[in-house]
């Protein structure tokens, strides 16, 4: 219960934050493995000293709200860093979702729109054709993208749209409270899943990218994780070549990415880090699912 | 031309380029002719998964700065409604057509006006209005979308169209006005992208102490400009009756007939027709209710605009209804049938 009431307190004080982000103190964003003392000194540097050791220019000078030990931050980031290293930060539309991410935008210096719960694809469809020339992509979790927008999602890989989705994949609800999410791997405890995830009860856990695979409009489709400073590097490939299929007009692209929720699973952060390496990755195979 | 296909060249004379839909009985020729002329103009159609996809679809489009549409029928009205409280949270202009048909439930594909509550008092969670539009032939179906388009992005709202099935079906002549030229404004809220200027949010979660609170003061006070500003009405012999038929769309024309029988036979009745249903023609009827004695509405319905006719006249007048629920459809004679009882 502890940990639950410091993460109500934690959305407690979102308000002030968003309220005047401009007057907050600069702090960077935590858990990144840049966050190294070491490399510190980047984080106040110009952007264009260096990507990797500074701040991307699409990445606000704010304070995160995300939980210690969260991926969310780290994914924020490479999103951003990809976005720059394109140069298109001018040109990029974000569609933002329901879930822990959904101020994303308080993050993200570029155009960016909520979305409903799940409806997120639908929206990106919308403005992508309308705007072909922009670069449009999604920033959605396992519950809005999983459960509550299956439909949408499938849609607009079958329709081939030529987007990008950033689907972040924590195994729970972690806005609402830590519920079994479809991700949710078979025996995991959740506020929900008080004794774990019963297969014969829950059904089992959904592998998304898998289930794309088989749509000729889905194009490129990568699981990657973000635990450790290996595999974050490899998500950030990912990341990238996922917005260069859609500069390249190549078609809808995914990028899956294993994070944790140490709040909600009840761990660590490092705790968490482990258990993607040792449990969750071994479940949700890392690597390019799909590539055409 | 068929009433659903007026609705859509109304559109595409309003300068919209993006439609998405999903098939629904009896609105389905909307759906094919915005495929057709999408393609001809240039415009986008997609025909989405769902009504859900569908508006969510047109906030993209919207969000985009683009003059977007969607139509359905009653049950995919239902399923809108989420998008629908979004767009209006976020200010996003769009229009949305429902041709409804009788329910409630999967109901049937006959003609109806049981979606009224749903369309004018916020179909959709929170407090929010949309601006209704009654057309009551295919001209007006024309016009009106046209006209919708207009006012949706002068105020940063979605606009309605509430039809029918019997509206949508129906074949008439129809004249396309010379002086059709669309006012689209600038939109600089709009997601362009950020080049050379600052980036563009849309959204309506706002979760600063008191800030939604000033977010719907805002709403409402622009709410309040369209009442002030936007009430249509159509009245017929208000000056100097004794009973006053209310009715809107198709059935107003069936009225409006029973009214010229009752006129015949010398009886005093007024006949008014609100075109805009939200905003409310409340004005206009609470300065008729000061002189007629009676008042009948009618509807395709269990009795939904009476409750705003009601409220317009505070009771200075008697408040009668007639109603035809599930696809009846009443004859003027039917109607006047009624007119009689009242003397």
């Amino acid at each position: 219960m502890k940990k639950r009431n410091k993460k109500v307190s934690q959305l407690a004080s979102l308000p002030v934050r968003q309220l005047e982000p401009a007057n907050r103190p600069m702090v960077r964003q935590a858990h990144h493995p840049s966050d190294h003392p070491e490399r510190s000194r980047g984080a106040g540097q110009p952007a264009n000293d260096s990507l990797r050791l500074g701040r991307p220019l699409s990445l606000r000078d704010v304070e995160n709200h995300y939980c210690a030990g969260c991926g969310h931050g780290i994914v924020h980031r490479l999103v951003c860093e990809a976005i720059d290293e394109f140069g298109i930060r001018d040109r990029v539309i974000a569609v933002a979702p329901v879930g822990c991410a959904v101020i994303a935008y308080e993050y993200w210096d570029f155009d960016v729109t909520e979305a409903a719960h799940g409806r997120t694809p639908a929206v990106a469809t919308g403005i992508k054709r309308v705007r072909p020339h922009n670069i449009v992509f999604t920033y959605q979790g396992d519950g809005d993208l999983a459960a509550i927008g299956t439909a949408e999602i499938i849609h607009t890989a079958n329709r081939g749209e030529n987007i990008t989705v950033i689907f972040v994949n924590n195994g729970v609800y972690g806005m609402t409270g830590g519920q079994m999410a479809p991700t949710t791997l078979a025996g995991q405890k959740t506020s929900t899943t008080l004794t774990g995830r019963s297969i014969r009860r829950d059904g089992y856990p959904i592998k998304m990218l898998e289930m794309l695979a088989v749509l000729p409009g889905a194009k490129y489709l990568e699981r990657v994780s973000v635990h450790s400073a290996q595999e974050t590097l490899r998500a950030k490939r990912a990341i990238t070549k996922a917005f260069k299929m859609q500069i390249d007009n190549k078609g809808f692209s995914m990028v899956e990415v294993l994070s944790m929720c140490p709040t909600y699973w009840g761990m660590t952060p490092l705790q968490a880090a482990d258990r993607i390496k040792n449990e969750v990755s071994t479940f949700y195979p890392l690597g390019v699912i799909k590539s055409c | 031309m068929c009433g659903n296909e007026a609705c859509g060249e109304g559109a595409i004379l309003a300068g919209c380029k993006f439609y998405a839909g999903y098939p629904i009985t009896p609105q389905n020729e909307l759906t094919s002719y915005a495929a057709k002329r999408m393609n001809e103009t240039g415009g986008v159609f997609i025909q989405a998964e769902s009504e859900l996809a569908a508006i969510n679809m047109v906030f993209g489009a919207s969000a985009a700065g683009v003059r977007a549409m969607t139509s359905s029928s009653s049950p995919g009205m239902s399923l809108k409604q989420e998008g629908i409280s979004y767009m209006a949270g976020c200010e996003l202009p769009c229009v949305i057509v429902n041709m409804q048909r009788g329910g409630p439930g999967l109901g049937n594909i006959a003609p109806a006006q049981g979606d009224y509550f749903q369309a004018v008092k916020g179909g959709g969670h929170g407090d929010y209005k949309i601006i209704v539009l009654a057309p009551s032939s295919v001209q007006e179906l024309l016009e009106y979308t046209f006209l919708a388009f207009d006012l949706a992005d002068k105020y940063r709202n979605p606009a309605c169209i509430l039809g029918d099935g019997l509206l949508g079906q129906m074949m008439e002549p129809i004249e396309i006005p010379s002086n059709l030229v669309p006012e689209i404004p600038e939109k600089p809220w709009a997601l362009t992208g950020c080049k050379g200027r600052k980036p563009n949010v849309i959204r309506s979660l706002i979760l600063a102490e008191g800030a939604l609170e000033e977010h719907n003061k805002h709403l409402q006070a622009k709410y309040g400009q369209i009442k002030a500003a936007e009430v249509r009405v159509e009245t017929l012999g208000v000056k100097d009756c004794d009973i006053v038929l209310v009715a809107y769309g198709s059935i107003a024309r069936i009225a409006k007939a029973a009214m010229e029988l009752a006129r015949a036979e010398g009886l005093k009745v007024g006949f008014v027709r609100p075109i805009t249903l939200w905003p409310f023609p409340e004005t206009s009827i609470a300065e008729i209710a000061g002189r007629a004695k009676k008042f009948l509405v009618v509807e395709m319905s269990a009795g939904q605009m009476v409750e705003d006719v009601r409220l317009a006249v505070n009771g200075r007048a008697e408040v009668a209804f007639y109603g035809r629920m599930g696809g009846g459809i009443p004859t003027e004679e039917e109607v006047f049938e009624q007119i009689r009882k009242l003397i």
